[in-house]
């Protein structure tokens, strides 16, 4: 079967730059350029940047949008009353399992934007359309003369046409600064603000999946090739693939949609109940994920290290020889020099410091649990 | 890029011949298709190998890719300097970044390997 692959705005500057592009999420993007430990060391060291165009940019607006948003995500959405906030939320189903988990940024006055997964993009939608809370209905028309008839709550997939890239390090903001000209103050961690980069206009969101500081730039999809080249022109800013993001999401124990949870885990095994208050209003989940938190959970995703090897998913987790889960990330950490990963595990085996094996081919190496981060010591720690 | 002095597998192993000793490391084409290499593992002194068979594993930040064995024999030497610094690989392919040095069981086994003009066309249709 063979896949039509999407382009981001940015594909022909990953060509030119000779990314090795690779089918993700069902788009051809860029794995690495020079190489995938470097790529890795400039973001920890100076500044990297990363074309995450294919994720999905929801807006959602209107007299309902707060209702609506908050009986739909396991956030508490009042902790982003003030304009220009963010949060890390999830949308779960009945069960509490994870649909997606998203960034939600109170971008104005009953204006709210998501950034989700690409891979999730439809399925979000379904979801969101399917499931407004009665009294409220959701539209995405944007035509005029159907403004009249639209619901209390306008919800309006702007995944196509805006552009989305990452600058992370302890330089980023460096670079965002001398590109946004006199006067600029950078957006507060978890904060949005509008800004110009070289002219243009943008959304600054003090966001990002690195663990160092560093902004992500929503923009026209048009723009984004040039902001690209404006960042690209600094000669402290590496251009960072697919394969680099991943390494430094999990040093630092972000979770990974398709990897580390779905559809079929639940927030509280997960790890995420920081992100489901146990006070507040309901939201679809909300019942069953209080039933598995006084229940407790059977298992729970914990932090890895492998002392000799690189743990990939799916390899088998031991505890006294007896398989007891199966890895769910897995990689080499390029700032540890060791084999990092994260698995499902019985509650009883998810103490730090627990002895593991993890059964890499034909051989079986020593492990144990730890609470990550992995890498403790960043530009934002 | 391919040393003409040097013998080549479609595994993209190559082989140094002195005698019956042959030392194997792998090719300019595949540790740069591979990306930085960050772990090599590698047999113990001793051990026996078969040609086609796997005596190791070399694996870059994504990937893995197993080492064959283009001969039978017994490895007499071990780079064991890659576990340490096996970036080595991508540095230098054929010097410092050599695998394992192997006592051949039977060196006309060698016979079908590629010469490096042979190899450099294969690798062109691959890549």
């Amino acid at each position: 079967m063979s896949e039509v692959l999407a382009r981001t705005p940015l594909y022909e500057e990953h060509v030119a730059l000779g990314g090795r592009m690779v089918p993700f999420a069902g788009y051809e993007m860029p794995v690495q350029y020079e190489g995938i430990k470097a790529e890795h060391e400039a973001v920890r060291s100076s500044a990297g940047v990363f074309d995450v165009c294919h994720m999905s940019e929801f807006r959602v607006f209107g007299f309902g949008a707060f209702d609506y948003l908050q009986a739909l995500l396991t956030n508490d959405l009042s902790r982003i009353a003030e304009v220009g906030s963010a949060q890390y939320t999830l949308m779960c189903d009945e069960d509490g399992g994870i649909i997606d988990d998203l960034i939600v940024y109170h971008t104005g006055d009953l204006e709210y934007l998501i950034i989700a997964n690409a891979a999730n993009r439809e399925t979000d939608l379904e979801w969101m359309r399917a499931h407004c809370p009665e009294g409220v209905t959701v539209s995405g028309s944007t035509e005029p003369e159907q403004r009249a008839d639209s619901g209390i709550v306008e919800l309006v997939d702007e995944s196509d046409r805006t552009g989305l890239i990452a600058v992370q390090g302890p330089r980023a903001l460096g670079v965002i600064t001398d590109l946004a000209g006199e006067g600029f103050e950078p957006p507060r961690r978890f904060h949005i603000a509008e800004a110009r980069l070289d002219g243009t206009p943008v959304l600054l969101a003090a966001t990002g999946y690195t663990g160092e500081d560093g902004v992500e730039i929503l923009c026209h999809a048009s723009h984004a090739a040039g902001i690209w080249r404006a960042l690209l022109s600094f000669a402290e800013v590496t251009p960072c693939g697919l394969g680099a993001r991943d390494t430094l999401r999990l040093e630092m124990g972000y979770h990974l949609y398709g990897s580390d949870m779905d559809r079929g885990v639940d927030p509280i095994s997960a790890g995420l109940g920081w992100v489901v208050p146990q006070k507040g209003t309901p939201f679809i989940g909300s019942e069953a994920i209080a039933r598995i938190r006084a229940a407790g959970p059977a298992v729970r995703l914990v932090g890895i290290v492998v002392e000799d090897g690189i743990p990939r998913p799916d390899f088998p987790v031991l505890r006294d020889g007896e398989e007891v889960g199966k890895v769910a990330s897995g990689t080499f950490s390029p700032s540890l020099g060791i084999g990092i990963a994260t698995a499902y595990l019985p509650v009883s085996l998810a103490e730090p410091g627990t002895e593991l094996e993890v059964v890499i081919r034909r051989k079986t190496s020593r492990a144990r649990v730890e609470r990550p981060p992995f890498v403790k010591s960043t530009s934002l720690s | 890029m391919y040393p003409s002095d040097l013998k080549y597998d479609k595994e993209h192993e190559w082989v140094r011949m002195e005698g019956d000793v042959a030392t194997i490391g792998i090719s300019h084409f595949a540790q740069h298709q591979l990306g930085e290499v960050v772990y090599v593992d590698l047999p113990s002194e001793g051990d026996s190998v078969n040609a086609g068979e796997a005596f190791g594993e070399i694996e870059s930040v994504k990937s893995v890719s197993e080492l064959y064995s283009p001969a039978d024999g017994e490895i007499i030497k071990v780079n064991s300097a890659l576990s340490d610094a096996p970036e080595t690989v991508n540095e230098d392919p054929y010097g410092e970044g050599w695998m394992i040095q192997i006592k051949l069981a039977d060196p006309a086994q060698l016979d079908g390997l590629l010469s490096a003009e042979e190899y450099e066309a294969f690798v062109s249709e691959e890549a």
